[in-house]
């Protein structure tokens, strides 16, 4: 048996793994795209800010470890599936072939149609080889723009803040990460930030980047222009699927997989970023793009490839955003559902917020800005759908008391 | 054999020593917010649970984390964060369904009980027996692991 991982992210890493561990004699073969150790996206941010050096970013820290797994670490690209032949072709022209395949080659930023988007001083913040770049270019006091808000965005802008730049960031929607934030919470968000000497430009687009005098001028469709040494790309993000063009891989937005991330070619399945798989709460093929559920996919996908059958039931979205001391976020159904009841505790003041998402006695989605203490029980109420009894209405009156709730409900004191 | 903390609500009496003796031990001060365990009070019930991290088998937390800074000892189960390799994202925080790891922005860091190495501070305070380290396969504790599972998108290994 010849197990071919595509992609050495976060979902291949633990499908290599995991194979593994069910699977004491097949040959495993773990494909990267870039040339560095696995690595972890998510840990380029504190890479940026010096918090840890490169290696502090790798996915696994002991060495030697896919040796010592019987994983062959390889590098090369893959160019073509021919899903028939159970064969890879890569760039360079060879060709691997596999009894079983695993797609995990995730996403890849997205370049808006923007003039002068190709320009020196313009960087996605995607890989580690774009986090050499900024971190050259995002010196103490240099002017820079970040074209995005979005979660990722965000992040990102924690990251340059920390390092002191000059920071503009440029949003097209009303607020700040309008996808994992409400109103109240987003608009919070964007006075912190204001308050910590961050400009938030909202509801306006980049229009145009230009040479200017600090090397880049970048120009809103409002007429704004702002000078930087910096720009950096943050506007979504785009599943990995070029290679399967012609493979008779099924795909919407990304790779469709069904219960078993199997996708619609035999012994071919998806897991990760790259792939469409379903939404715990909404029970739909939803693109979650986040590290957990990648984790999650990997090792549900590479059970089922080793024949240890594991139906996946569905991930649950979830977020969390620290922005230079305000911490948010978010889970679930936090937009609430129809005919749901919502529980809302604001203090403005404090920069505090949680808002609890209900339906009928379950909760379904949450959100919370400034308070950590605990906040992993959202979760836990969230995916067990526990039955909140009589603190439900208790929850409805304190919505901070949630932590009670759910001890109180698991341990049978209602 | 493998010891755990075991914890019976049944037998607390609130008194909070758990919570100074743990709160000391790791942050050498006597304020009960430092903390890795902590005991809720339902005093209309007359109940008080002391809650902390169940070293639950499928550590939702060691999963999620992108930089491999939290591992299982594998002779006594018990996961531990390494500071060193830390980097603060809290993943691990929203990913641990009981809550029970923690985000210290004085160091930021994450924090969780890690059974003191093996001799729990907690355990030695407790006057009642309300927690104690022994390899009793008890009904609470049990309980709880069990919920943890059933937060999994898939039926665990
Ligand atoms: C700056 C930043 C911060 C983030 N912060 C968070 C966060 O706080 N929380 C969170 O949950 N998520 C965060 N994410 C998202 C998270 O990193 C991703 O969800 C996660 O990396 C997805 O894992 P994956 O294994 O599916 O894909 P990836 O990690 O993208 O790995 C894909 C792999 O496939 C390889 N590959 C791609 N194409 C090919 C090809 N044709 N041939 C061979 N190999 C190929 C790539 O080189 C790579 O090794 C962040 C991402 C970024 C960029
Ligand atoms: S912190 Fe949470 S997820 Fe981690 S071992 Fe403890 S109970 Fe399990
Ligand atoms: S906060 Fe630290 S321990 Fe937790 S997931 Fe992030 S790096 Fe890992």
């Amino acid at each position: 048996m010849h197990y071919l991982v595509l992609g050495a992210g976060p979902a291949g890493v633990t499908a290599a793994e995991t194979l593994r561990k069910h699977d004491k004699t097949a040959k495993i073969t773990l494909l990267g795209g870039e040339p560095e150790p696995p690595y972890s996206r998510m840990a380029i941010p504190y890479y940026l800010i010096e918090k840890v050096g490169e290696d502090g970013t790798y996915l696994r820290q002991q060495e030697n470890h896919y040796q010592d797994h019987g994983i062959d670490y390889v590098h090369g690209t893959a160019a073509a599936l021919q899903g028939k032949a159970k064969r890879i072709k890569l760039t360079d022209g060879s060709e691997i072939q596999f009894d079983k395949l695993l797609i995990c080659t995730g996403a890849s930023p997205i370049t808006p149609p923007v003039p002068g988007l190709d320009r020196d001083g313009v960087y996605n913040c995607w890989t580690l080889e774009d986090a050499r770049h900024i971190a050259r270019l995002a010196q103490k006091g240099e002017p820079v723009v970040l074209m995005g808000a979005g979660f990722i965005g965000s992040i990102i802008l924690e990251s340059l803040a920390l390092k002191g730049v000059n920071l503009t960031v440029v949003e097209m929607g009303d607020r700040m990460v309008p996808r994992m934030l409400d109103e109240t919470a987003g608009v919070m968000l964007q006075q912190w930030c204001e308050n910590k000497g961050v400009r938030v430009m909202t509801k306006t687009m980049i229009s145009e980047v230009t040479d200017g005098p600090e090397g880049l001028t970048v120009h809103t469709k409002d007429g704004d222009k702002l000078d930087a040494k910096l720009l950096v790309v943050a506007a979504g993000v785009q599943p990995n699927i070029g290679f399967l063009a012609s493979s008779g891989v099924e795909i919407e937005h990304g790779i469709l997989v069904d219960h078993y991330m199997r996708t619609s070619v035999p012994d071919v399945y998806a897991a990760g970023d790259v792939c469409q798989a379903t939404d715990f709460s909404t029970q739909k093929a939803e693109m979650l793009a986040i590290q957990p559920v990648a984790v999650e996919h990997g090792r549900i996908a590479a059970q089922n490839m080793a024949g240890k059958v594991t139906p996946h039931e569905g991930s649950l979205n979830m977020n969390v955003l620290e922005s230079m001391g305000l911490i948010t976020a978010s889970f679930g159904l936090w937009m609430g559902v129809e005919g749901g009841d919502s529980a809302k505790m604001v203090d403005l003041e404090n920069n505090r917020y949680l808002r609890l998402e209900f339906d009928g006695n379950k909760l379904v989605g949450g959100q919370a800005v400034g308070l950590t203490e605990h906040v992993g029980i959202l979760r836990g109420l969230i995916q067990t759908e526990l039955d909140l009894g009589p603190w439900k209405d208790k929850l409805l009156k304190s919505p901070e008391r949630l932590p009670e709730a759910y001890i109180a409900v698991s341990h049978g004191i209602i | 054999m493998q010891l755990a903390l075991v914890i019976d609500p049944g037998k607390c009496t609130s008194c909070k020593q758990c919570e100074m003796a743990c709160a000391y031990e790791k942050e050498q001060t006597f304020n009960p917010a430092k903390s890795r365990i902590r005991i809720f009070d339902f005093h209309e019930e007359a109940r008080f649970v002391p809650y902390t991290c169940t070293q639950c088998d499928e550590a939702w937390c060691q999963q999620a984390c992108p930089v491999n800074a939290i591992t299982t000892d594998h002779a006594s189960g018990v996961k531990i964060v390494h500071d060193n390799l830390c980097v603060g994202c809290k993943v691990c925080t929203i990913a641990c369904p009981f809550g029970t790891i923690n985000y210290n922005a004085d160091t930021g860091k994450v924090i969780k009980c890690d059974l003191c190495g093996g001799d729990p501070a907690c355990a030695k305070a407790c006057p009642t027996d309300a927690i104690t380290y022994s390899d009793v396969e008890q009904s609470g504790f049990e309980k709880m692991k069990a919920w943890a599972a059933k937060t999994d998108a898939a039926a665990q290994s």
